[in-house]
Order: C-alpha cells, then sequence, then structure tokens
C-alpha cells in the first residue's frame, strides 16, 4: 500500500486545488446572482449581447480564455495593471490568478443555473410581499432569493466542479508553477511528462474522483434539502 | 374614509375606463369575467400602473398620471387578498401572517395580534407549512396575513372563488366579522351574486371594463339591466330586511322582516334584529292568480302587478309588489298569456324557502 502514501508536493497541488476552486465560487457568486438577475428580469438593449459574452468562456477554447486573461490581466494588461497599483491584487503567476481563471471559466455554468431556478420564482409571490409593504429589497432578500437556493446551491457546485477540473485558461494565465499556481489537473498532467511518474498521476486521479464525487453528493443532498423548504406551496 | 378611483388603461383590445368613490364599508366590484374587476383593483393595489387618471384616499394623492403621481405599492400599505392565497411557501403560518409587520409604520400591538388571531381562529395552524393547509385554512391566513400589516384600505380579489361551497360557507362569516369589527374599508371583488348580497354596502357593477351603475347594494342588485351582468340563473331583487323573532315555533327555520313582509328561510346563525339581505332569483318566484293551496312552499306573498317586462327568449320578467318590496318573477311568456296578466293586478308570489339561502 506504500504507492498510496501522498508526497508533500502531491499535497500542496490538493490544498492549492480546494482553495483556488472554493476561491473562485465564493467570489464569483454575487456577480452571478447579478447578471443572473440582469438577464432573467431585465428589459434592455444588448441583453443578448450579455448573454453572449457570459457563454463566451463556454465555446471558446480554454487557451484562447487564457489569453485574453493574460492580455487584459496581465503585469502589463490594463486592468491587471489598475488593479494591482490601486489594491495591490495581483493576478499574473499568483494562486489568484489560476483562481480568477477558474472563475471565469464556471461563470457560465452558475450564470445558467440561478437564471432558471429565478425564472421559475412566481412573480405573483413577489407581488404579494410588495402590497405588505416591503421594498424591492426586502422583496428579493425575504422572497426571492429564499426560493432560488437550490438553483444557487446547484450553480456553486457546478462552478466548484469546473474549477478543480479547469486546466487550459488557467496553465496559459497563471502557468504551472508548483506551490503557487500548480493545481491538481496541472500536477496531473505534469506527472505524465516525466519518467515514472505514474503512480503519482494515479494516486491524483483516484483523489480527483473522490473529491468530486463528495462535492456531488453533497450538493443532491443540500438541493433536495432546500427543495423540499421551498416547494411546501 | 373616502376612496375616489377614476383610472382608464388598455391592454391589447381591452380597455378599462371606470370611476368609483366609496365611503368606507364594504365595496363590491362586481361583475362577469372578463368585466375589468381584476384589472381595476390591480390599479388600485399599484401591481397595475394606470394609463392616466387619480387615485386619492382620504386627501391623500395615492395615483395622479397627469402630474406623475405613482406611488408603489410597497408605500400604500394596502393589503391584497387574491384569489389563490399567495402564501409564502417557504415560510410557515405564523412567519407567513408576521410578515407584513417588519414593514408596517405603526407596528400593531400584541393586542391586534392576537385579536385577528382569535377573529380568524388560526391558533391551532401556527407551525404548519402553508402546502399542508387546506383551501380555506390557507385563504384565512391570507386574510390574516393582509390584516396584520396594517392596511390603511383591504383589497380582496374573489378570495372565495378557488373554494369549494363547503369552504365557501366557512370563510363567509369570518368576512362579515372583519366587516363588522375592523372598520378598515374593504374593495371586494366577485362575480358571485350571494357573496356581494352577503358583503357590501356599496356596488360598482361592471361591465366591458365600464361602471354601468353603482350605489346602494341593495339597490343597484336589484336593477332589471343588471341581468347582463350577473346572467340569467342568478337574476332577480335584494331585500333588505331583520331577523325577526321565531314566532313560527319551528326551530328549523328563521323569519326575516322587510317592511310589513315576512320571509321564511332556513335557519340562519344570526341574533335577532341584525340587518340581512336576501337575494331572490326571479326563476324561483313562482305566480298564482288565485292563493294555492297544498304546495310545499312556505313564502306566499300577496302582491300587484306593477311592471310587466318585454317578452325576451319566450319568457317574461313580473315585478310583483308585495306590500312595498318589489319581487321579479320570470315566467315564460305563455304562463303570462294564460293567468292573463295586467297591471294592477292582485295575485300571489309564490317562493320555496330552501331557494332563500341568506
Amino acid at each position: 500500500m506504500d504507492w498510496l502514501a501522498l508526497s508533500d508536493a502531491e499535497w500542496t497541488a490538493i490544498r492549492l486545488s480546494l482553495r483556488v476552486s472554493a476561491v473562485a465560487m465564493l467570489a464569483s457568486l454575487p456577480f452571478g446572482i447579478a447578471i443572473a438577475l440582469i438577464l432573467a428580469r431585465g428589459r434592455f438593449w444588448g441583453k443578448s449581447i450579455v448573454n453572449g459574452l457570459v457563454h463566451l468562456p463556454l465555446i471558446l477554447p480554454p487557451v484562447v480564455t487564457g489569453y485574453l486573461l493574460l492580455i487584459l490581466f496581465g503585469k502589463r494588461g490594463p486592468i491587471g495593471a489598475f488593479l494591482a497599483e490601486t489594491i495591490g491584487l495581483v493576478f499574473s503567476f499568483r494562486w489568484t490568478g489560476a483562481a480568477l481563471a477558474c472563475a471565469i471559466m464556471g461563470f457560465p455554468l452558475m450564470v445558467r443555473s440561478i437564471r432558471l431556478s429565478i425564472e421559475a420564482v412566481d412573480l405573483r409571490l413577489e407581488q404579494a410581499a410588495s402590497t405588505l409593504g416591503a421594498g424591492p429589497i426586502w422583496v428579493f432578500a425575504t422572497v426571492t432569493l429564499p426560493l432560488i437556493i437550490p438553483g444557487l446551491i446547484a450553480g456553486m457546485i457546478l462552478s466548484f466542479a469546473k474549477a478543480m477540473g479547469e486546466f487550459g485558461a488557467t496553465i496559459t494565465f497563471v502557468s504551472n508553477i508548483p506551490g503557487e499556481t500548480q493545481t491538481l489537473s496541472a500536477a496531473i498532467y505534469t506527472f505524465t511528462q516525466v519518467p515514472g511518474g505514474d503512480a503519482g498521476a494515479m494516486r491524483l486521479t483516484i483523489i480527483s474522483i473522490v473529491i468530486s464525487m463528495a462535492a456531488l453528493m453533497l450538493s443532491e443532498l443540500l438541493a433536495s434539502r432546500a427543495a423540499r423548504r421551498v416547494e411546501r406551496a | 374614509m373616502t376612496l375616489n378611483v377614476d383610472v382608464r388603461h388598455r391592454l391589447g383590445g381591452f380597455s378599462v375606463d371606470a370611476a368609483f368613490s366609496s365611503e368606507g364599508g364594504v365595496t363590491a366590484l362586481f361583475g362577469r369575467s372578463g368585466s375589468g374587476k381584476t384589472t381595476l383593483i390591480n390599479i388600485i393595489a399599484g401591481l397595475l400602473r394606470a394609463e392616466s387618471g387619480r387615485i386619492v384616499l382620504d386627501g391623500d394623492v395615492i395615483v395622479d398620471m397627469e402630474k406623475g403621481i405613482f406611488l408603489p405599492p410597497y408605500k400604500r400599505r394596502f393589503g391584497y387578498v387574491f384569489q389563490e392565497g399567495r402564501l409564502f411557501p417557504h415560510l410557515n403560518v405564523r412567519h407567513n401572517l408576521t410578515y407584513g409587520r417588519w414593514f408596517a409604520d405603526r407596528k400593531p400591538t400584541g393586542g391586534d395580534f392576537d385579536r385577528i388571531i382569535a377573529l380568524l381562529d388560526v391558533e391551532p395552524l401556527m407551525e404548519r407549512a402553508p402546502n399542508t393547509l387546506s383551501g380555506g385554512e390557507k385563504q384565512r391566513i391570507a386574510i390574516g396575513r393582509a390584516l396584520l400589516s396594517n392596511p390603511r384600505l383591504l383589497l380582496m380579489d374573489e378570495p372565495l372563488a378557488a373554494l369549494d361551497e363547503a369552504r365557501k360557507a366557512e370563510i363567509l362569516p369570518y368576512l362579515e366579522r372583519l366587516r363588522d369589527e375592523t372598520h378598515i374599508p374593504i374593495v371586494y371583488v366577485s362575480h358571485a351574486i350571494a357573496e356581494v348580497a352577503r358583503l357590501a354596502n356599496t356596488v360598482v357593477a361592471l361591465e366591458n371594463g365600464r361602471v354601468t351603475a353603482s350605489g346602494d347594494a341593495a339597490t343597484i342588485l336589484s336593477l332589471p339591466e343588471l341581468t347582463m351582468t350577473v346572467g340569467r340563473r342568478e337574476a332577480g331583487v335584494v331585500i333588505e330586511g331583520i331577523v325577526g323573532t321565531n314566532d313560527q315555533g319551528d326551530r328549523r327555520l328563521t323569519v326575516i322582516r322587510a317592511g310589513a313582509t315576512r320571509f321564511i328561510v332556513p335557519k340562519i346563525a344570526l341574533p335577532a334584529g341584525r340587518m340581512v339581505r336576501l337575494h331572490i332569483a326571479s326563476r324561483d318566484v313562482m305566480l298564482a292568480t288565485v292563493r294555492p293551496e297544498g304546495v310545499s312552499a312556505l313564502n306566499i306573498l300577496d302582491g300587484t302587478v306593477a311592471e310587466i317586462g318585454i317578452e325576451d327568449h319566450g319568457a317574461i320578467d313580473v315585478r310583483v309588489n308585495c306590500g312595498g318590496n318589489i319581487i321579479v318573477s320570470r315566467i315564460t311568456a305563455l304562463s303570462g298569456e294564460r293567468l292573463g296578466l295586467t297591471v294592477g293586478m292582485r295575485l300571489h308570489a309564490v317562493i320555496k324557502s330552501v331557494a332563500l339561502d341568506p
């Protein structure tokens, strides 16, 4: 059973992957809700353009997305330089960059799931809340948000799972630096490129399967619990 | 309390152009489905934005489209009871009931809460989830929720329409208590004449988005022109009477006095002296030139023919003056000819007691 013992480098990759995925999921959640609300409820010129932009990472080759991120958020990129100067947030060749790449790649999945659940909310319940004195923000917080929790959870898990598996955009944007940007996928890729790396690749593959299954089952559990609460109408 | 509504709105090929005012109590917006009742009440609630017009409540301008004034629904403090209840599925009954308290500027006191809970008998349901409630229970919670938001005006859109007869009979007494005990003015939308006759003080009859008649309930509901609105089956008169003491001796019946006339109806659970309205459908009234004997009908009223209507689908409406009350009988034109009816002729109006269910 010796071959199952994980090396320090492998542990580092696992921890990094979990951190990158969690940060990517949580940081993109407020934006995901906002964009989903706009797409579900908004009526404005250029809505299909916004919709297209959100879905772009889903259809573009990941390498292209990574390259675009490099141009925009790199050290000399317009947004990257601005953020580095103003709030000291640096993306290039840091784990934060990996999180950004993962967030962008998972964003269409998250928005799609939240948007569908917002569209399923009965507007008549929101009207009822408004006649009871609740302003738009309160209606959202006390009626809409509790009713979309199953969709919210599903969107978050999808985003997390996408981040765990993300490879192309991350490696293009922030490279493959052990301990900084070398996530699980990148570590497996590296193992397959060196002689005698088979055992390491297999260990990380098993870990990857376990984490993905656990995330999936957790999401099923939370979503069914939330759905039971919501579908009491 | 004075509510003035004068609004115009277009929805596709349909338009509403309606004006009415109400001096408190229960004002019924009465008409067939598609007459614009719900559109009108949604405009009052602020869920629909009228194209033009004004809504004023006690001098406060709620809407004045010409001046660009439109108070959003959450600032109007108009409680709204919807046809389908619209309880929040993610909250239990208690939290549904207290939802509006968060936003009321004058918080209802604990006493108000207990009084409304008692009025509606909802204490045993407090911890239940909305999907475990019956239709009638849901509607009672919806009424309580609206009341506990401390409304200036209560809007009700066919709150009984989704319920079966037994549930309706369960809710109606609560609505009467609401009218008599709370003093919150109510705008009540309905297409059922029996409900309107029982609850409303003022009736606004609507047809194709226009007001065809408005005023005192008994007067408006007895208008012959209303046949179009209520349909031939339910057309008739509404007579105001007072629950009398039971001198018939039969405890299964109640006597209602209206002027010089006594109506015998099935037992109703109201104390003597209470005002009630009787809806007498024209098709439930028979006419006889001699006093009939050996018939089961308990109400045989002496009267004179006041007016004979024109023939319509082979039938005529005969208006009979019975001791000051006008009762309408719908009979076939052939029967009218056989009886040789003339204005001023003395005859007897026969009404089965079970047809009079107040």
